[in-house]
């Protein structure tokens, strides 16, 4: 695995017409690593995911300004946008099966990518859906709805369907919004086996959650960085900003 | 009440059948009306309304359904698009002759296809290609926007969300919507007296390619307005049947979307 950061950020500015959502933000994950990513509600987590993998252009009126390097490549001035949404896996808050077989679901950006063999397909959904802790469940019912499973089962479909593409970076987006705590765990267990295989970002309001994965946590407030460090720091009695503290202790937010 | 609403529709058809009940066999739709229309069948206008709805379709249907995949899943909210939608709703308002008379000017004098089936087919083309396009685009939108953000997310383009997800999600809408609009072409007059269709003309029977495209024909709708205040002495049965057949495509037309719709949201799955 190369060394260095897999995404850089600089300078980063996103504003919906007149209300300006990331106010500069420079951030770097670094290769490997879990970057938890932590503040309250309207604060720009969503909207920074959204910049790295340029779906932000499908907002309308969203201008950005600044520099955002995945892999060393600068993503705004990138020609073919699908090539880098295929190295990213992004998990949103709330579970999207796509109206497919559970199957179609998995092998979906695979097909898209131009994957036809159906060997290597199977063997992918598979692997995919193991590695997403879902495939003793539905090994059986491969072609049964996605949407007919239950929540957490649909998160981890998700999930899969995000690794399905081979992604170096996974994304995760408030996955928990929307599943119970034990299937919560469960998924905590798939990212703890994932992030040996690729960078995580791990966006949620849960702190204890980042407290639990991340290697570094980020404290984003009001669409600026307040801070990022070691989780330990973060967590600990004395982070550099006292507004830091405060959130992670319940005391705002 | 609810019966009320229904009760009007079977006393029509009842009354339609009974008075047509001597004349209606295969030799009636298939013979073409005879002694200055008192008399045989209607085999050349139905033929010619059946030339007219189906090239109108193939005409409006492909580049109807297109335009709202643009509108609806390309096109971004400017005031180019925001001008097009006002459009589309405006055109679909207008009044039949309207368009009759514009298909008059356009393509049986400017384009110089004279009075013509192409002429009249373009002229319901204009006519129900808006209403396709607003139809389609509403069963686009009823598809979440959420599965085309997983799609995006994964690296599949436009086409391939719309193509795989978004299509076979709103197809049993735009079919319906499409299928309507065959119902209403079926049925109108005024913009086919305009552009292509004649009083009286004697085809081949049970011939099906009897017409060409650069023909004149007759049709349903205007053979019954004719025959039923236009010639006197018809026997009564005559225009009776006529409106029986006409009803009865319509109603058939209709059955078939209802049929398709149902099959199709049986396999709709969110």
């Amino acid at each position: 695995m190369k060394s260095g950061s897999m995404v850089e950020i600089t300078n980063l500015r996103v504003r919906y017409g007149h209300r300006e959502v990331l106010k500069g933000i420079s951030l770097d994950v670094r290769r490997g690593e879990v970057l938890g990513i932590i503040g309250p509600a309207q604060s720009g987590k969503s909207t920074l995911l959204r910049t790295i993998n340029r779906t932000i252009d499908d907002v309308p009126g969203a201008v950005v300004t600044g520099a955002i390097k995945v892999d060393g490549e600068d993503v705004r001035q990138l020609k073919n946008v699908f090539a880098l949404r295929r190295k990213i896996g992004m998990v949103t808050p709330l579970p999207i099966g796509l109206p497919l077989s559970i199957f179609d679901n998995v092998a979906f950006a695979p097909r898209m990518a131009g994957l036809r063999d159906r060997r290597e397909l199977a063997e992918r959904v598979e692997r995919c859906l193991r590695h997403a802790a879902l495939w003793e469940e539905v090994k059986d019912r491969l072609h049964t709805l996605g949407t007919s499973l239950s929540g957490g089962q649909q998160q981890r479909l998700t999930i899969a369907r995000a690794l399905s593409h081979d992604p170096e970076i996974l994304c995760l987006d408030e996955f928990s919004i929307a599943i119970d705590p034990v299937t919560t765990m469960r998924i905590e267990d798939v990212l703890r086996d994932l992030r040996s295989r690729m960078t995580i970002i791990l966006v949620t309001n849960l702190v204890q959650q980042a407290r639990r994965l991340a290697d570094r946590t980020a404290f984003l407030f009001n669409g600026e960085l307040l801070e990022v460090d070691r989780t330990e720091v973060i967590f600990s009695h004395s982070p550099a900003n006292r507004k830091t503290y405060e959130y992670v202790n319940g005391i705002f937010g | 009440m609810t019966l009320l609403m229904v009760l009007p529709l079977l006393l029509i058809i009842g009354y339609l059948v009974y008075q047509a009940w001597p004349i209606l066999s295969l030799d009636f739709l298939l013979t073409n009306p005879k002694h200055g229309m008192r008399a045989g069948g209607i085999w050349s206008p139905l033929l010619g309304t059946l030339y007219l709805v189906v090239i109108s379709l193939v005409i409006a249907a492909p580049i109807g359904v297109l335009a709202a995949v643009f509108l609806n899943e390309y096109a971004r909210d400017n005031w180019f698009t925001r001008i097009v939608n006002l459009a589309v709703v405006n055109l679909a308002g207008v009044p039949s002759i309207v368009h009759a008379l514009f298909g008059l000017g356009a393509f049986v004098l400017f384009a110089g296809l004279g009075k013509s089936i192409l002429a009249a087919s373009l002229t319901l083309a204009v006519m129900t290609m808006p209403v396709i396009i607003a139809s389609t685009k509403e069963a686009l939108a009823a598809v979440p926007m959420a599965f085309r953000e997983a799609c995006w997310n994964v690296g599949a383009t436009r086409w391939q969300t719309t193509r795989y997800v978004v299509l076979p999600n709103s197809i049993s809408g735009i079919l319906t919507g499409v299928i309507l609009q065959v119902s209403r072409a079926a049925g109108e007059t005024a913009p086919i007296m305009f552009t292509g269709a004649v009083f009286f003309k004697a085809i081949k029977e049970g011939h099906v390619f009897a017409y060409g495209l650069f023909d004149q024909c007759m049709a349903l709708s205007m053979h019954l307005f004719t025959i039923s205040t236009q010639v006197p002495d018809v026997p009564k049965a005559l225009p009776y049947g006529t409106a029986v057949v006409l009803l009865g495509t319509v109603l058939a037309v209709n059955a078939v979307s209802i049929v398709v719709r149902v099959r199709l949201r049986s396999r709709r799955r969110w």
